[in-house]
């Protein structure tokens, strides 16, 4: 099933929301206006080097800050297909999950990789492998409930499905 | 099993169990759901994805333009003309225009519309006010607050708790503010990450509801999932006058409940503490503080905002003068509140000294207007986050202090108590 591969943008501790996306774009809602925006205020040449299938990896608190779904939103528009970080505040990683944009914590991979490595992650077994120096690394995995919100691809799909049954 | 802490008995209450413990995902019946106009519109647009229609209960439900209201261009207006369209749409009786509308967190325990016992969502981060009632209140996105309009329920993880043990009765000058930037520097940013913070001891007495509502607003600070106070008489005349007549339900710890950590914060001991660029856990008191002089001071926000925060600055700047080239704004967090600081004589000692007054908004805490900062210039705010930027320029920078620093540091143009200048 799902898998992401990509180049890693590497970021340090408590990358807040304030940076993914300023709140001076906030008065824009859509994923394509967001992106061009995206982690403009920590990186201002992200928009301009990330290619589709990317990969964001950090160490701890990745999301800290404000409940903006205008976030994962915008990284996700922007064409990052997974997050990697030690760990998440609490209202991004809910954000993400019911947005479909796909985030791992993993403590041994954020340590190990590198700026710029090539990564690979295999959603369903929540491997993490660093091709560029062959580490792999096993990522925590989601509870089934988590699981089933993703497979419907975002939240509002899950309660569609649910009420359909 | 172990027993519940008051989140713990709130959630299991809410999701028809008798027991639910740390870690068990379940769902639960909303008592309220809210949203600003950053976050509605979007969740407004994930609305249409459903299949059902409509919103669960039009009373339920309570939006709030007030970041960037009354409107700072066109885009944040057609934002808060989508609000509007489907407030009226769908009848919903919470529905606070511009002139009823105060900062959300200020605004709703004021209408009565938090009360103790209450399970809260809003799609702002600083959701978690409410627990300063006794009520579990959380921040979520703009997906959850959809889901929680049309369904009326949300999924939650049951938090597990940290204990903060108040004790001691605070010297004049240290507020909620202090307390809670206190334990943020202590615990870091991410100490209490997707955990409860619970305040409970005989403290508690010695801090007003003001102070409770600032401190569990900052919860989120630490990373939190809710801030909760056990309700008290303090609470309870705040609801006589807030929500007369409201039923609600009181909820209290387990005495075998489990907590991760426990500390013990004695009030008497804490002092006016600033927080440094450009993480709230980065606290400092005076007596490591230099001098660093300053551009701007905000007195306002959702965590400093209140009635008790205005008269607070009022008391330091009588009689005083804002610096010469200091921008010194004040912003009342709701209609109620400016127009009692009309009443006590607060707007005119602002303006006597020199500070200038806004409508109730965001506006200067997220960088939106009313206050955005340039290149290189430093602001004390009463407001929640220093992070980059986020007041304005990337090399801005914002210090976080109570509303007697922030007040005491405009009249002498750099981070100062009020005892230097006497008082």
């Amino acid at each position: 099933m799902k898998a992401a591969k990509g180049t890693v943008f590497k970021y340090g501790d408590n990358v807040d929301t304030d940076v993914i996306i300023p709140a001076r774009y906030l008065n824009s809602t859509t994923g394509e206006e967001l992106a061009k925006h995206c982690m403009e205020d920590i990186d201002k040449d992200f928009t301009k080097n990330v290619k589709k299938g990317d990969i964001i990896v950090a160490e701890k608190n990745f999301g800290c800050g404000s409940s903006r779904e205008h976030a994962p939103i915008s990284i996700k528009a922007a064409g990052v297909s997974c997050v990697i970080a030690k760990s998440f505040a609490r209202i991004f990683y809910r954000n993400s999950i019911n947005i479909g944009l796909p985030i791992i914590e993993c403590e041994e991979a954020a340590d190990a990789i590198s700026n710029g490595d090539v990564v690979s992650v295999d959603f369903d077994s929540g491997i993490i492998t660093d091709e560029t120096t062959g580490k792999s690394f096993k990522g925590q995995a989601f509870p089934p409930f988590m699981q089933k919100i993703i497979d419907s691809e975002g939240l509002i799909n899950y309660i569609n499905s649910s009420e359909d049954k | 099993m172990s027993g519940m802490t008051m989140s713990q008995k709130i959630l299991a209450a809410h999701a028809g169990l008798s027991q639910v413990q740390a870690g068990q995902l379940i769902e639960a019946d909303l008592d309220l759901v809210l949203g600003n106009d950053i976050t509605s519109p979007v969740a407004i647009n994930e609305m249409s994805k459903f299949t059902t229609k409509g919103v669960f209960d039009k009373d339920k439900i309570a939006l709030v333009p007030d970041h960037f209201v009354p409107n700072k261009d066109i885009k944040s207006a057609e934002n808060c003309k989508c609000v509007r369209e489907f407030a009226r749409k769908n009848e919903i009786t919470n529905y606070f225009e511009v002139g009823k509308m105060g900062i959300e967190h200020a605004l709703l325990p004021e209408k009565g519309l938090t009360v103790p016992g209450d399970l809260i969502i809003g799609a702002d981060s600083h959701t978690c006010t409410y627990g300063a009632l006794g009520a579990f209140s959380t921040g979520i996105g703009s997906t959850d607050m959809a889901a929680g309009m049309a369904t009326g329920k949300g999924w939650f993880k049951v938090p597990s708790a940290i204990k903060f043990n108040i004790v001691g009765k605070p010297s004049k000058w240290v507020s909620g503010k202090d307390v809670i930037l206190h334990i943020i520097g202590m615990i870091g940013v991410d100490g209490a990450l997707y955990k409860s913070m619970e305040f409970v001891g005989e403290g508690i007495k010695n801090l007003s509801m003001d102070d409770r509502f600032t401190i569990a607003n900052m919860a989120i600070e630490a990373g939190g999932k809710n801030g909760i106070f056990p309700v008290d008489e303090l609470t309870v005349a705040y609801l006589e006058e807030h929500a007369p007549g409201k039923k609600y339900t009181v909820y209290e710890a387990d005495p075998d409940a489990v907590y991760d950590e426990e500390y013990t914060i004695d009030l008497s001991t804490l002092k006016s503490t600033v927080s440094f660029p450009h993480l709230p856990e980065n606290t400092h008191t005076f007596d490591d503080i230099a001098d660093i002089k300053i551009d701007q001071v905000v007195i306002g926000s959702c965590t400093n905002g209140r009635i008790d925060d205005l008269r607070c600055a009022a008391e330091v700047l009588k009689g005083h003068h804002v610096a010469d080239g200091i921008r010194c704004i004040i912003i009342p967090a709701t209609q109620d509140i400016f127009l009692k600081a009309m009443e006590e004589g607060l707007v005119k000692t602002f303006v006597e000294a020199g500070a200038i007054i806004s409508t109730p908004t965001c506006g200067p805490c997220l960088g939106g207007y009313m206050g955005v900062l340039a290149s290189g210039e430093k602001c004390v705010s009463t407001t929640n986050r220093n992070f980059v930027g986020r007041m304005g320029a990337i090399d801005s920078e914002i210090y976080l202090a109570s509303p007697a620093v922030a007040a005491t540091s405009a009249i002498t143009g750099k981070i100062s108590q009020p005892s230097e200048i006497g008082l």
